[in-house]
This record gives structure tokens, C-alpha cells and sequence, in this order.
């Protein structure tokens, strides 16, 4: 029972962590038909930027000032970059994320070296926050927790009780009326990007220091946001939402649950060895298998529903 | 439904064909006398390192070339074909080890057509899923096949033998020429053969009616449903082709190294598959074979000397998707008209004075990326700076001026030459136009 109790939290604590880096994501991906590729590149930069305002401010500053630095290196790579490449087509512009994750991942091992950063929870929030069975839940998760819901709120508030926020919603579905309507697109286009970059670098400030900061954590977050975005359905925050927390549980319950397929066959009388690969894919630990299942599931949801869990059109 | 790729067929221009053969034939013989030009008659041995970067570009050119029949001639754009090669490697390490302990007697030559089939197998189930969507879901579905099959070969031992690969050994005593492959350049000299074997099919391939479909599919899929054609299938089968060549490569490849990990099947090698056939040109069916060549030479070349040469290829991949998006073929095929016109000597000036600023920021470009990962990579590793054949002192500010200075001040120069030389071209352009419709 315990288990259950602190792998949700810690699911929960997970899945907001992906619903904040996805949720950028989604929102540039359903309105520029851009997959971008250097999402989880700039998640890594506010991850760093927070370690080096944090070295010398302080965490609090550190919360506000890196995602505004995100923000700006997303306006930046929009404006000089994306728009230059828009008139060869959606493909070179995802291919010119591409290229930038290369790039932003060298240049952040040229800048800080090789080395894991010692990107610490601040002492303020080092604390256990309430103990469960036995076992510690730390302030700092729920700290996250707050600012995630805190963030949750502020985009949905934006998104349907502002003015910009109905324009761009407008343009998640139907971008060419939105244009049509005389709304200066391009702006509203370099507002988003900058916004999920920004979000992106809200992730990094405090995923930095829950997960480790170094120069390889984009590379293992990206595949799993895509799953996220591809898994939630293009143009629907809602569906992005249920998959980042999914995915969180399933990451989290997976780690715990040490049977395997073979477990389950052996009292119906079927013995296994893993010896051949058959046999060791069904004799297999769920907790060893847990990194396959976010794959296996986007393969299998696009394979039936193109369109992802609550997507509005096909991918 | 190959009934009606039969039915619908176009007659497909064979004798356009006997151009690139003949210039296949060239650089064949070309490859083939290319070991002896680094052999060493003192000794009376191979350079070890040449030998090994040319066999790597032999297979990246299959690997490339097969890539493309998926992006260049289908328009399917893949972020999981290093499966491909990686499984073929995986299969032909097996086989080997078959062949080796005698319970399959087949030689080493066919090793890799064997493990390209059985790569083929793996490319029909994979393709069934994924080329049931085109464009962005193809992409995804391929990403996630891709890792799925990369976190697989970590994960289960008993086929992938887990971090540590498998590894066997080639010489295995049956040969149909009675080789035994102990010496590199017997290995080099197989995968040459197998190169321009798959080159060659791979080019017939584009002039079948399957081919030609690939394209009608990429440029206008619902035109090619009207017609009578089902794309899906057309993508099927172009998918489980390139499956086929991309593990002949991998083949080649674990022959070549007698280890596969699952470096092989990693995403990281999907990337560079992109990023060859990109740089090197998808129009035209050399441009991989140019973009394998170029990315091994900086894989290899480049990185004995630097530590950073990702980001050099990097900025190059960035600079070709915004300035270049058809690829250095494409750049080459540029110029045609201008040959054709014979034109091109008024434009030896003109580059010149593009070449010289792009010289000089390469070089600041090149300083400050050095400098920079000197400090925090290279000074880790103990290791001395050394640039362009001066040792230097990273600590200092001078050379820190001298590389800001060249980059800022030659990337202004080289941007107002660009457009300088914009300028220019297009109003040779735009001279050469009447004169072609006078010739009509």
C-alpha cells in the first residue's frame, strides 16, 4: 500500500515535471506544425542558467530569471532562425531544430565542461515534508508540485481569459482563418515559441536539481516528451495533460514492480528460461523493462489513432 | 497489388542509365586503386587508418544511399534507420559465429546479403506499422521504433549481449575466392565490392515503376491514389528495400569490426544517416554518397584533432537546411546551366572574394570553438592547445582577441560579399533565361 501511495506522488510529482516541458511543445507543435526538436535542449539551458543565477543570486531569482532567459533564446532562435528557413517547408524547419540540438548539447559541454553540475535543492526547501508509512515525501517535490499546478493555472487562465490567449487558440485549430482575420501571425507565432521555450526553462529551473544537471539530460528527456505530445494528441492541452501524468505513473510504477510476463504464465504451467530471446523478453522484470513502455505505447496509439489520445487532427 | 504496379507501369528511361554506370565504373576502379595510393613500400603495409576511414565511408555509402530511398525518393522522413544496419550487424555476428563453428556453411562473401534479408524480415513488420502514416506520424512512429529497439539491445543479453555487444571472428576459412581476410584491405576490397553491388541496384531501383511511384507518392500522394496506385503499399515496399541495404551495411560493418554494441542500432546513428544524406544532397542519387564521404572524413579526420567536431557538423547541417536545402549536390547542380552556357569563368573573382572572408571567419570560428572547449574539456584531459600547428595559451586574452576579432570582423565581410555575390548571380541568371528561350 505504501508503494502504491509514494510512487503516485512521486508519478504525480513526474508527470508534471513532462506536462510542463510537453505542454510548450504541444502548443508550438499544433500551431507552427513545427516539431521542435531543441525542446528539451532549451529545458537543459534553464536547467544550467538556474545553476549559475542560483550560484550567485539565489534560487528565488534564479526561478524567475532563467526562464526569461529561455524565453529569449527561444524568440531568438525563431526570429533568425525558423523564420529564415519557413519558406522551404515544415521539414527543413524541424530539420533546423535538429541541427540545434547538436549544437546547443556541445556548446553547454564547451561552456561547462563534461562534468554533472552541482545544481543542489536549495537548504530553504530541504526538508522532509511529511512522512508516509515509514517514508519521507521531500519538501522540495512539493515545492514543484506548487509551482507546477501554480503554472497549470496561469496557462489555462491565459489561454481562455485573455485576448492573446484566444487568438492562439484560435490558431492552434484553424491558423490560416486566424491570419485571414488580420491577427499578425508571425508575432503571435514568435510569442508561443518564446512561451514554450520559456515553460521549457521554468521545467529545467526545478527538474535541474530534482533529476541531475548535465550536458546528457536532453538527450533523455527529448524522445520522452515526444511520446508525450505525439501520445496527448496535436492541438489539445487536455490530452497532453492526461499523457505527461500517464507517462509519469507509468515511469514511476514500472521501477516498482519486479514480475515479469514469465510470472504471470508460470502457474498456468508454462516454464520459461532466459536463454533465448524470446524467453527473455517474457522473463524480464517489469522494472527493467519500465524505459520501453512510453514507446511502445506511442507506437501502438499511432498505429490506431493517428491522431493521439484527444488530438483534433491527424498528426 | 504488384499486379498493378505491373499494369500501371511507365517505360522507365533505361538508356539514362548508362551515364552513371559508366561514371560508377570510373570511381569503382577509382576505389579500388585508392589503398595503394596511402601504401607504404618500406614497410610494405596498408596505412591501418586510411584503410579503416574507407571502409567505414564504403558502408556509410550504403547506408546512406539506402536512407535516401526513403527521404530523398519517398519523402519519408526516418528517425529510426540505424535499426537496420544495427540488426543486420547484430544478424551477421551471429552468422558468423554459425559459419565460424562450421554448423552453416556459407562464405563470409554472402555473409552480408544473409544478414540484409534477415534485416529485410524485420523492415517488412516494422514497415507494416509504420508506413501505414506518412509525414509527421511516420517520423514519430520511426523515433519510436527506433528507441525501442535501441533500449531493447541494452536491456536482453541472450541476442544483444547487452552493453558489451557480441564480437566473433571473421576468419573463418570459407571463401569463394579462398580469402581469409586476416588483412585489412581484403576486408576493404569486400566491402567495395558489396558497395557498388547495392550502388548499382539501388540506381536500377530508381528507374523501375517502383521507383518512379516512390516519387509520385512523395511529390503528390493523393494524385498517385487517383491513378490507381495505393501509396501505402508503394511505401511498404520502398521501407522493406532500404531495410535490406541499410543491413547489408550493418553486415559489412561487423565483418569489418568482428563486434557490434548497441552503438549500432543507437539514435545517435539514425542522426547521422539524416545528416549525411542531407549535407551530401537528396535530389540527386550521388548526393549521400557525397554527404557519407564528407561526414566521415570529419568523423574521422576531424575528430583525431578536435574533440568538438559535432559541432562543427552541426553548424554545417544548420548553414545547408537555411542556405543550401538542396545539399552540395544540389549546389553542384547549380551550376549546370552556367557550364552548359559556358559561363563559368566569370565567376572565378567573384568566389575568390567569397572564399577569402569565409576562410577567415572559419578560422575565428574554429578558434573561439577550440578555445572555448579547451578551457573546459581539453584543459581536463591534460591536453596542450594547440592551433592550426602553434602551441597556444589558452589563459591569456590575445589569442581569445585574435579569434573574436577574425570571426565578428570576417562574418561581416563574408556577409556583405554574400550579397554582393547574390546579386550577381542572379542577374547571370536572369541573363542566361532569354537566351534559352531564343534557343526554343
Amino acid at each position: 500500500m505504501e508503494i502504491v501511495i509514494v510512487s503516485l506522488l512521486n508519478g504525480l510529482v513526474y508527470g508534471m515535471l513532462l506536462f510542463m516541458l510537453a505542454s510548450g511543445l504541444t502548443l508550438i507543435f499544433s500551431m507552427m506544425g513545427v516539431l521542435n526538436f531543441a525542446h528539451a535542449s532549451v529545458w537543459m539551458l534553464g536547467a544550467y542558467f538556474a545553476y549559475e543565477v542560483s550560484r550567485f543570486i539565489g534560487f528565488l531569482p534564479a526561478l524567475i530569471i532563467a526562464p526569461l532567459l529561455c524565453a529569449a533564446v527561444g524568440a531568438a532562435i525563431e526570429v533568425w532562425g525558423l523564420r529564415r528557413v519557413h519558406h522551404n517547408g515544415h521539414v527543413a524547419e524541424l530539420l533546423f531544430t535538429f541541427g540545434l540540438v547538436f549544437i546547443i548539447q556541445r556548446s553547454v559541454q564547451m561552456i561547462w565542461g563534461m562534468l554533472p553540475m552541482p545544481y543542489r535543492v536549495p537548504a530553504a526547501l530541504d526538508f522532509p515534508l511529511f512522512t508516509i508509512y515509514g517514508a519521507n515525501f521531500p519538501a522540495y517535490r512539493g515545492f514543484m508540485l506548487f509551482i507546477s499546478a501554480l503554472m497549470l493555472l496561469a496557462i489555462w487562465l491565459m489561454l481562455k481569459k485573455t485576448r492573446i490567449g484566444l487568438i492562439i487558440q484560435g490558431a492552434l485549430t484553424h491558423p490560416n482563418m486566424v491570419s485571414s482575420l488580420g491577427h499578425n501571425v508571425p508575432l503571435v507565432f514568435t510569442t508561443v515559441f518564446a512561451g514554450g521555450c520559456g515553460l521549457a526553462g521554468l521545467a529545467g529551473v526545478i527538474g535541474g536539481n530534482y533529476l541531475v544537471t548535465e550536458s546528457s539530460m536532453a538527450d533523455a528527456m527529448g524522445p520522452i516528451v515526444f511520446v508525450v505530445v505525439v501520445f496527448g494528441g496535436l492541438g489539445s492541452l487536455g490530452g497532453c495533460f492526461i499523457a505527461s501524468i500517464l507517462m509519469g505513473m507509468i515511469q514511476t510504477f514500472a521501477v516498482v514492480i519486479d514480475a515479469s510476463i514469465g510470472d504471470v504464465l508460470k502457474p498456468i504451467g508454462i516454464a520459461l528460461s532466459s536463454e533465448t530471446l524470446l524467453g527473455e523478453i517474457l522473463t524480464v522484470p517489469m522494472a527493467r523493462i519500465g524505459p520501453l513502455l512510453p514507446y511502445l505505447l506511442m507506437v501502438f496509439i499511432l498505429l490506431f489513432r493517428p491522431r493521439g489520445l484527444m488530438g483534433t487532427r491527424d498528426t | 497489388m504488384s499486379t498493378t504496379l505491373r499494369a500501371g507501369a511507365m517505360p522507365a528511361p533505361r538508356s539514362s542509365l548508362v551515364g552513371p554506370i559508366f561514371r560508377i565504373f570510373l570511381i569503382f576502379a577509382l576505389c579500388m586503386a585508392l589503398p595503394w595510393l596511402f601504401y607504404n613500400y618500406t614497410t610494405g603495409r596498408h596505412s591501418g587508418f586510411m584503410l579503416t576511414m574507407f571502409s567505414q565511408m564504403g558502408m556509410m555509402a550504403i547506408f546512406a544511399l539506402s536512407y535516401n530511398m526513403l527521404m530523398g525518393q519517398a519523402g519519408l522522413l526516418s528517425f529510426g534507420h540505424a535499426v537496420f544496419f544495427g540488426l543486420g550487424g547484430y544478424f551477421c555476428i551471429h552468422l558468423l559465429t554459425a559459419a565460424g563453428g562450421g554448423s552453416l556453411p556459407v562464405p563470409l562473401e554472402i555473409l552480408p546479403l544473409i544478414a540484409g534479408l534477415c534485416s529485410m524480415l524485420v523492415a517488412i513488420v516494422f514497415g507494416y506499422m509504420a508506413t501505414r502514416q506518412r509525414a509527421t506520424a511516420f517520423a514519430m512512429i520511426t523515433m519510436g521504433i527506433g528507441e525501442l529497439v535501441a533500449t531493447a539491445a541494452v536491456m536482453f543479453h541472450a541476442f544483444f549481449g547487452g552493453e558489451g555487444g557480441v564480437s566473433s571472428d571473421r576468419m573463418i576459412d570459407r571463401s569463394l575466392f579462398g580469402l581469409t581476410y586476416s588483412q585489412g584491405v581484403q576486408v576493404y576490397y569486400l566491402i567495395v565490392a558489396w558497395s557498388f553491388i547495392s550502388i548499382l541496384a539501388m540506381l536500377y531501383l530508381t528507374t523501375t515503376p517502383l521507383g518512379r511511384m516512390a516519387n509520385a507518392c512523395r511529390d503528390n500522394y493523393e494524385r498517385a491514389q487517383f491513378m490507381g496506385y495505393d501509396p501505402k503499399f508503394v511505401r511498404f515496399i520502398q521501407f522493406a528495400l532500404s531495410g535490406l541495404f541499410a543491413g547489408i551495411a550493418g553486415g559489412l560493418s561487423a565483418i569489418t569490426y568482428e563486434i557490434v554494441t548497441f552503438d549500432s542500432v543507437s539514435g545517435a546513428l539514425s542522426a547521422n544517416a539524416l545528416l549525411m544524406v542531407f549535407i551530401g544532397g537528396t535530389n540527386a542519387f550521388g548526393g549521400p554518397i557525397l554527404g557519407a564521404v564528407l561526414i566521415t572524413l570529419m568523423q574521422s579526420g576531424v575528430s583525431l584533432i578536435s574533440n568538438s567536431w559535432l559541432v562543427y557538423v552541426g553548424v554545417l547541417f544548420i548553414g545547408m537546411v537555411t542556405f543550401a536545402p538542396a545539399g552540395l549536390a544540389g549546389l553542384i547542380a547549380m551550376h549546370s546551366p552556367l557550364q552548359q552556357a559556358g559561363r563559368l569563368k566569370p565567376l572565378i573573382v567573384p568566389y575568390i572574394r567569397i572564399v577569402v572572408p569565409g576562410l577567415v571567419t572559419l578560422i575565428g570560428f574554429v578558434g573561439v570553438v577550440e578555445l572555448l572547449s579547451f578551457k573546459t574539456i581539453g584543459a581536463a584531459q591534460g591536453k596542450k592547445l594547440v592551433l592550426f600547428g602553434n602551441p597556444i595559451d589558452a589563459t591569456t586574452a590575445q589569442p581569445w582577441l585574435i579569434v573574436t576579432g577574425m570571426f565578428l570582423l570576417g562574418g561581416l565581410w563574408l556577409w556583405r560579399e554574400g550579397r554582393w555575390f547574390h546579386t550577381l548571380w542572379e542577374a547571370m541568371m536572369a541573363d542566361l533565361k532569354p537566351k534559352k528561350g531564343a534557343a526554343q
